[in-house]
Formats: C-alpha cells, sequence, structure tokens
C-alpha cells in the first residue's frame, strides 16, 4: 500500500548569492530559515519522503541560482525533488530537469497559458507536472461555482496567481479538473485562509480537491503540529501533507512527525 | 572497476549517477555500444514508453546480451526492468529484449494510475542484491506497467497496489527494479551499493 507522503517545503529567496529558505506568513512577512542544499540534507537524513522547492523571487536571472541549488542538493539528496516558481516554458523547464529535479510545479503560468502542462507532461510524463494552486475561500456564491460546505458556511475557492498578490476569478476545483485533463500528474494545493496561520490544513478544501481528481493531492497550509497531519491523513484522501516553519524553525523533526503518525495508525515510511 | 550507464537517450541519468557515485561507484555514462567492452557492471535505466525505449535501445542490444551471457552485473531500473520482457501492453507489437520470458501489463483499475509514491516490498527470494533490505522496507515506484514474468522464480520481490506487482526480478547475473533505487533514500543507497560490491567481484 502506498505511503501517505511528508514533505518539507523550502521557499527560496534566490536575490541573494547561493539563495536562501524563507517563510511567509499569510503570503506576507518573511523570516530566514537557512540555505537551502544544507536544509534539503537535513530533511532528507530526517526521512522526508519527497522535497519541494519554491523560487518565491520567480525572476528569470534567478532560475540559474535555482538550478545552482538543485544540482548541489542532488548529489547527496537521494529522494524525489520538485521546483517551481516561475516556469513559463519547457526550455525552462528542461533546464531544471537537467540540473536533477524529477519534477516541476507550476501555477501561475499554467494559469495564463494552460497549454504549458501538456507541452511538459508529453515530454517528461504526467507524473513530472505538479500543479500548484493557491486556493481562497469566497462566501459570496455565484452561480457555475463548486460550493463546499465548511464550518463557517458554503463557500467556493478563487485561485491566485502571482505569489498570492493577485485573483484570477477561477473556480480552484474546476481548475484542478482541467489541469489533471491536459496532464497534470499532482496537485499541490494550497490554503491562502490557513498559510502561516498554524490553525491546521483546511479540511473541506483539501476533501473536496481530493475527492474530484484521480491525481495525487498534496495538501499545504497551516500546518503548525503532528496533530495537524493527523488530521489531513484521516480525514481527507491527500496523498502527502508538506509544511514548512514547523520544520524550519526546530519545533519538530521529520522522523518525529512520522514516528507520531505511524503510532496512530497512518502508513507512513520510517 | 568500471561501472557504465547505458544513455540510450531516454531521460535523465543525473540522478541514478549522483547515486552511484554517492556510494563509491565513479560511473561512466555511455552512448556507444563499444563502450561496454570491459564494464564491470552495467546499468540500464530508462524512462518513457516501452516502445520508444526498444528503438532508441536497440544499437546496444546484441552488445549487451553479449555483456549478459559474459556475466557482467546487471541492474535494470524502471522501464530498464521492463524491456527485458517479451513484449508490453503499453506498445503492442514493439519487441523487447526478451531475456525474461513474459510480458508487460498495465496496472489494474480502481488504482490511481501511475503508481508514484512510497511502497513496502515483500521479499520472495534471498538474493545478494537485496541483503541489508527488510520485508517491508519501502521504496519510491513510478510507473502504470509492471513485468509478469512466466517463470515466477524470477520474482525476487513484489509490491502490493491493486494486485500483486512484481517489484524485482533476479536471473543469473542480472538484476532490475521496478522502483527507483536512486530516488528510495538509504534502502535505496543499499541496493547500489550490493550492485558495485558485485561488480567489483
Amino acid at each position: 500500500m502506498l505511503a501517505r507522503r511528508i514533505i518539507p517545503c523550502l521557499d527560496c529567496d534566490l536575490g541573494v548569492p547561493g539563495g536562501r529558505v524563507v517563510k511567509g506568513i499569510e503570503f506576507k512577512q518573511i523570516r530566514y530559515a537557512g540555505i537551502p542544499w544544507e536544509l534539503a540534507g537535513k530533511y532528507y537524513q530526517e526521512g522526508a519522503d519527497e522535497i519541494v522547492f519554491l523560487d518565491i523571487t520567480a525572476s528569470h536571472e534567478r532560475r540559474e541560482t535555482m538550478t545552482g541549488v538543485i544540482r548541489e542538493t542532488s548529489r547527496s539528496v537521494f529522494v524525489p525533488l520538485a521546483v517551481g516558481g516561475g516556469i513559463s516554458s519547457v526550455e525552462q523547464a528542461r533546464e531544471v530537469f537537467n540540473a536533477g529535479a524529477d519534477k516541476i510545479t507550476v501555477n501561475t503560468s499554467a494559469l495564463k497559458r494552460p497549454e504549458l502542462i501538456s507541452e511538459i507532461a508529453d515530454l517528461y510524463g504526467n507524473q513530472a507536472v505538479v500543479l500548484a494552486i493557491d486556493a481562497k475561500r469566497r462566501y459570496a456564491l455565484e452561480e457555475g461555482r463548486n460550493v463546499v460546505q465548511t464550518e463557517q458556511g458554503p463557500c467556493w475557492f478563487e485561485c491566485s496567481f502571482y505569489g498570492g498578490r493577485q485573483f484570477t476569478g477561477i473556480d480552484a476545483i474546476s481548475w484542478a479538473r482541467k489541469a489533471v485533463s491536459l496532464g497534470a500528474g499532482e496537485i499541490l494545493l494550497t490554503s491562502m485562509d490557513r498559510d502561516g496561520t498554524y490553525d491546521g490544513f483546511d479540511i473541506p478544501l483539501t476533501d473536496a480537491v481530493a475527492t474530484r481528481v484521480n491525481v495525487p493531492v498534496i495538501a499545504s497550509g497551516g500546518c503548525a503540529s503532528p496533530d495537524h497531519m493527523l488530521e489531513v491523513f484521516k480525514k481527507t484522501e491527500a496523498s502527502a501533507a508538506l509544511a514548512a516553519s514547523i520544520f524550519h524553525f526546530g519545533e519538530y523533526s521529520i522522523d518525529s512527525v512520522k514516528a507520531y503518525l505511524k503510532e496512530r495508525g497512518v502508513n507512513v515510511r520510517i | 572497476m568500471t561501472i557504465v550507464i547505458v544513455d540510450y537517450g531516454m531521460g535523465n541519468l543525473f540522478s541514478i549517477y549522483n547515486a552511484l557515485n554517492y556510494v563509491g561507484a565513479s560511473p561512466r555514462i555511455i552512448r556507444d555500444p563499444e563502450d561496454l567492452k570491459g564494464a564491470d557492471g552495467i546499468v540500464v535505466p530508462g524512462v518513457g514508453a516501452f516502445g520508444s525505449c526498444m528503438t532508441q535501445l536497440s544499437k546496444f542490444e546484441s552488445s549487451l546480451l553479449r555483456s549478459f551471457q559474459d556475466g557482467v552485473p546487471m541492474l535494470g531500473i524502471c522501464v530498464g526492468m521492463q524491456v527485458l520482457f517479451e513484449e508490453s501492453e503499453e506498445s503492442p507489437g514493439a519487441p523487447g529484449l526478451g531475456w525474461i520470458s513474459g510480458k508487460v501489463v498495465h496496472l489494474p483499475e480502481g488504482v490511481m494510475i501511475p503508481q508514484m509514491g512510497w511502497n513496502d516490498l515483500s521479499i520472495k527470494r534471498t538474493v545478494p542484491m537485496l541483503d541489508g533490505i527488510s520485508d517491508g522496507d519501502m521504496f519510491y515506484f513510478v510507473h502504470s506497467y509492471y513485468g509478469l514474468p512466466k517463470d515466477k522464480s524470477v520474482i525476487a520481490a513484489t509490491t502490493d497496489y491493486g494486485t500483486e506487482v512484481t517489484a524485482a526480478v533476479s536471473k543469473d547475473n542480472l538484476f532490475a527494479t521496478q522502483f527507483h533505487p536512486e530516488k528510495s533514500g538509504a534502502k535505496g543507497l543499499r541496493i547500489l551499493e550490493n550492485f558495485v560490491r558485485s561488480a567489483r567481484c
């Protein structure tokens, strides 16, 4: 049986030589966490099932810094590496794959030009294309939206892009389904309402997407404790849980989180 | 000792190169069948469709067979395992290497396709390549098809994904895995170490 995966996420600021890992709160405030490949190596040793690198600066000139980070990491880290942030063409994807990445995550560029998903999937396979969605709850219901029940009332979920700075008007659930039909092999689903809040994953959002697509869903946003991971695995079909701060700032190690989950009946790789 | 990785134009060899390097092998990536001569160990990776892999691999076919018959340790990974079979449902009409009788079939209905993630092994045979690996150890899989050998005794390990899926086969000097040892953490590196050790003998 496939294990539920625990994935640390490294938000990389590549505006400094070699890059650095930072963590934003509600997509805004920034805190310094460490050097990308050093953190990746530490998480690998602790039992991370996969590592996600997101270039939060996402500018063209800095892609070389990211490929440098991946090249360095892949010398000593032997689990899948996913890389995202500002990749908008097959050529750019190729640079990142050639540096040692196993998967590419796309968000803004795919919203602007959905064919990008098929273009990368045709060359590298669906499993190599992860669609990242930043979703925000909207309680003002509109016709044609996928409505989800929450404790705060019914809502739909709107996709944002440009790192949460702009909204698209696009329904996140519809977009997830469309992206899968175009060749996305996995959905990295971030709740903008929960990200950085430490309130736990958005369960209704995760459940709604995971039951409506036939590819793995990675739950993201809001994780502050092993209990939050337990909750998302018990209450939804999420294949993986992603977290940043709880690992970066020494609150929990990945192996301790996995031991906690295993004791409570979640199938994880120890 | 020379370990070679066969580069036949199907996918990224960066990870397997790095992993072999990490376990002390200093591998060489080769693109010419001539370079198989003198190799102490041969790695056949593979991604993409069975048919395109076989087309690209064809120029290596006779040299690889000679090395196999000469007893050179060989390691097939993912589609590099599937091509050892006679044929695949993925690419009807495209013949495989046929070193193992049987065919490559699609994963069953009712499970997510591809299988992508960590799954546990059930070990069927004690083989040197699985030295240090125990029942239940997890490895990283990414695939939609798997090999079904006629002679079940070549199966070294299986994994459960909607059905019993062949995870590793072993035949003489040949060992092959459906999972990716180069992406499977310390346990995967252990298998690569076992392979490097067999090449040293």
